[in-house]
């Protein structure tokens, strides 16, 4: 929270570090890389990369960064060495190809730089290597992806009063409030990018479902709460992760997660809070403050909420969560107990049965004010 | 066989023409007394051998009549001649058919085996008829001197203790013996455990050098592996067995092993699923030497005896004989060993090119994708490795001929790849390497049939490399393709 006074100072300086210089640190550490491999060969030298290792026996949870991380262990991918040879040019490419995207200030998607390589007559077998690749040099250069300007397909919204300002090419200083289209504005390459200029919300709102969301808008919580509201549309894309951790971390804003009373639904709230096991190689991508804030086990009991039985699979994957480090916090394990204890799960939407507006007229302020918003 | 079978089937003798090389060429008509099995001249003439003592004539014509149907029989004939040819790679065979078409099977060497020598059968092996006959022409009258005489290895020292241990006096006259008790003495001969083995000198094996040049010149293999077995006996009856194995090439790959029998320089073609030989193969566990019956490969096993031991009359077939068969399955173990570390050799090269293939195609694009990020120029990739063609569509000559020279100062691995795409002709190339400007031999004089190559890696420190390459046959030109590269580390 913080007023209109000092908001342009704040949120200004705290762009030029956040995605723009990570642009431009990426950039250096490409060159690096790049410098590094002429020098080697120019002495002789096999060129070689050391980089974490991110088999399973190298990740592990940590309590301080409250997401997995890499360990110690690290792989060493040699250019003498026949069978590092073919993945090790290919990462080489694929470093040059993100380096021009960032010069140029294009943007790619994950297919389309498996595309682009054979313009190069660089090969990969299929989309999953050269995903592979791509996360080689996320593991290397210690950025995501979307600091190389990949970035996966957009499917996820935002709406609120948020003043952006773009970066892209040909939108340069162009300015938007993201309140002005109803149906929020897509979470894509050009907003991910985009500097904070001004806003008025005080928090974020991340909700799973896009009927949801949609009610959301039309009962004008934005407004009611104070809130910037985001559609996830199921599991968050990694950039829109990168944006809700943006808003918490250069804004201050905390975050309240909506998502099914399933353990799918936990879930979804998880990743977002302290990421996935398939991104423990990076730090940019989690939200540790960001609160889960329903619908908890206890909500189906408490507000008499229509339910469904537990499924088999329902209850396996609830047993997983149990035992998965990122649970351990006692509220968590309070809800899964329940859960299982009740064996019932249920959607957003059913706060319906009370009437259309009971989610936005009751339980949303309660729970808000439960969790000390 | 082949004269007796003409005989009774069209009663007409067979002629023989034959000459040492000397001045006169000798003619015979012969037919066989069957009963007596001994020859009976019709016709005797002696011809002059005309030209000039350098160009005359030397050889032997056999011209038989006989019945049959060689349509049907045609493909077995050629067999075995072809076969004939393997294992007489010294002489040249020219067989004119029914149908008038010439066959020629030229000979690749000039060197024949030494002959066999004479010797006196080995007591062990005595049969009653055979010690009856011996008897009846002795001109000894002890059997002391007797049993020296007339039987292999056997001295005086052994000759009496045999004598003492099986009853018989010294002095007895051999003539004297009953017919029971020429029996029995063949009974003591076999039970008497101090008789020497015999010696194979009086057997005529090929030699492991002309099997390899027989086999290479009628199967036309990529490679071949020749064994000769230590000489052996069993029941007093000395062998020898030799073992080829031909892999690729000409040779075809059917559903099975190609085995190929020979007894005593004369091939084995019919009947040979009861051969003792095809159970021996069938026992190997091919896999263990990374083989698949259906590979294209060849087993050539020669059995040399002063009795082979046949299982039936027909003498097509080898009999499961204890002595005999281990020494075929041992020489077979050992060419397959052969033929195995071929293979994986070859296998081993074939990875390696593949390799270095890769270094070829990935480290520029390295460099280039580097030197992009860098925003400078390319850095140089022969620093790390190069590849050269140091011979490209060479033509050999007689006598040997230098490659381009490859640069290898900066490099502490060498690998060398040589290949002879001649289809025919063999090459003879060897790897020099300077060292303290004075050119060493590093790779000594390696002879390349048609269609092989050799891969090595060099290591150690050379100023420089290059291939010399000749025709290994005089004016037999091969054609010659050779890589070097360099690896830096």
């Amino acid at each position: 929270m913080f007023s209109m006074g000092d908001e342009e100072n704040l949120s200004i300086k705290k762009n030029d570090s956040s995605t723009v210089s990570a642009k431009s640190i990426v950039q250096k550490k490409l060159e690096e890389l790049g410098m590094k491999f002429c020098e080697e060969i120019d002495r002789g030298v096999f060129p070689t990369i050391q980089m974490k290792s991110r088999s399973t026996s190298n990740i592990f949870y940590s309590p301080k960064y409250k997401q997995y991380i890499l360990g110690d262990s690290k792989v060493t991918r040699s250019s003498r060495n026949i069978a590092h040879l073919r993945p090790f040019a290919q990462m080489v490419w694929t470093a040059y190809f993100v380096h021009e995207l960032i010069k140029q200030k294009k943007t790619s998607t994950l297919r389309d730089v498996y595309y682009s390589a054979q313009a190069y007559d660089i090969f990969f077998k299929d989309q999953s290597e050269s995903d592979n690749i791509i996360t080689d040099l996320e593991t290397v250069i210690e950025h995501p992806r979307e600091s190389f300007n990949v970035f996966p397909e957009e499917r996820s919204a935002v709406f609120g009063d948020l003043t952006i300002e773009y970066t892209v090419p040909g939108y340069e200083g162009r300015r938007m409030n993201l309140s002005s289209h109803p149906d929020g504005v897509m979470i894509g390459p050009a907003l991910t990018d985009a500097r904070f200029i001004k806003t008025s919300a005080d928090k974020v709102i991340v909700i799973e479902k896009g009927a949801m969301f949609t009610r959301f808008v039309e009962e004008k919580v934005y407004e009611r709460f104070n809130a910037i509201l985001i559609h996830t549309a199921g599991q968050a894309p990694r950039s829109t992760r990168y944006f809700i951790r943006r808003l918490n971390r250069e804004l201050g804003l905390p975050v309240y997660i909506f998502s099914d009373g399933d353990p799918w639904g936990m879930h979804i709230a998880m990743v977002i809070i302290s990421g996935s096991a398939n991104a423990a190689h990076l730090r940019e991508l989690t939200t540790p403050d960001a609160k889960w804030a329903g619908v908890w086990a206890s909500d189906i009991i408490d507000y008499k909420l229509p339910s469904e039985k537990l499924s088999e699979i329902d209850l396996k994957r609830l047993k997983e969560l149990k035992n998965d480090p990122r649970y351990e916090d006692r509220h968590w394990q309070k809800q899964i107990d329940l859960f299982m204890k009740i064996k019932k799960k249920c959607e957003l939407e059913a706060f319906s049965r009370y009437g259309l507006t009971h989610i936005v007229d009751k339980y949303l302020p309660e729970r808000l004010k439960e969790l000390g918003a | 066989m082949a004269i007796l079978y003409g005989q009774i089937t069209t009663n007409k003798p067979v002629k023989v023409i034959s000459s040492t090389g000397n001045s006169r060429i000798v003619e015979y008509r012969l037919m066989i007394d069957i009963e007596k099995n001994r020859p009976i001249i019709l016709d005797r003439k002696i011809h002059a051998n005309l030209r000039a003592k350098s160009k005359r004539w030397q050889g032997t014509v056999v011209e038989i009549h006989l019945r049959g149907s060689y349509a049907q029989a045609m493909p077995k004939v050629l067999e075995y001649l072809k076969q004939t040819a393997m294992v007489n790679p010294y002489a040249n065979i020219i067989f004119v058919d029914p149908r008038g078409r010439l066959y020629k099977f030229d000979r690749t060497v000039e060197k024949m085996p030494p002959p066999p020598k004479e010797i006196n059968p080995h007591p062990y092996g005595v049969d009653v008829e055979t010690l009856q006959r011996i008897i009846r022409s002795t001109t000894e009258d002890n059997m002391l001197k007797f049993m020296q005489k007339h039987f292999h290895r056997v001295g005086e020292k052994i000759a009496r203790d045999f004598l003492r241990k099986a009853g018989i006096p010294e002095d007895r006259d051999p003539k004297s013996l009953r017919p029971e008790e020429i029996v029995d003495l063949v009974e003591k001969m076999k039970e008497y455990d101090g008789f020497l083995p015999p010696e194979a000198d009086c057997l005529s094996p090929l030699g492991e050098d002309l099997l390899r040049e027989g086999v290479l010149k009628e199967l036309e293999p990529e490679f071949v592996a020749v064994h000769q077995r230590k000489p052996s006996a069993y029941s007093g009856h000395p062998f020898i067995v030799e073992v080829a194995i031909a892999y690729g090439g000409k040779v075809p790959a059917k559903d099975d092993i190609l085995l190929y029998r020979f007894a005593n320089k004369i091939p084995l073609v019919y009947d040979e699923s009861g051969d003792v030989c095809w159970k021996i193969v069938r026992s190997i566990n091919w896999r263990r030497y990374n083989l698949t019956p259906s590979m294209p490969f060849a087993i050539i096993i020669h059995v040399c005896s002063t009795k082979i031991p046949y299982k039936t009359l027909g003498k097509e077939i080898l009999a499961d004989q204890l002595e005999v068969s281990r020494e075929i399955l041992n020489g077979i173990r050992e060419v397959a060993r052969q033929l195995a570390r071929y293979l994986s050799r070859k296998e081993r090269v074939r990875r390696q090119v593949r390799r270095l293939a890769v270094f070829s195609r990935y480290l520029p694009k390295i460099a280039r994708f580097s030197a992009e990020l860098a925003g400078r120029k390319p850095p140089d990739i022969s620093k790390l490795y190069q590849r050269k063609q140091v011979f490209k569509d060479f033509v050999t000559s007689n006598e040997y001929v230098d490659s381009e020279i490859f640069d290898s100062r900066r490099y502490n691995v060498v690998f060398v790849h040589v290949r002879n795409r001649h289809e025919e002709n063999p090459a003879s190339v060897r790897v020099l390497g300077l060292v303290n400007s004075k050119w060493e031999v590093l790779i000594p004089e390696t002879a390349l049939t048609s269609g092989s190559e050799i891969y090595e890696t060099l290591r150690g420190k050379y100023e420089a490399i290059k291939i010399q390459a000749r025709s290994l046959k005089p004016n037999k030109e091969s054609l010659i393709d050779a890589y070097v590269d360099g690896l830096s580390q």
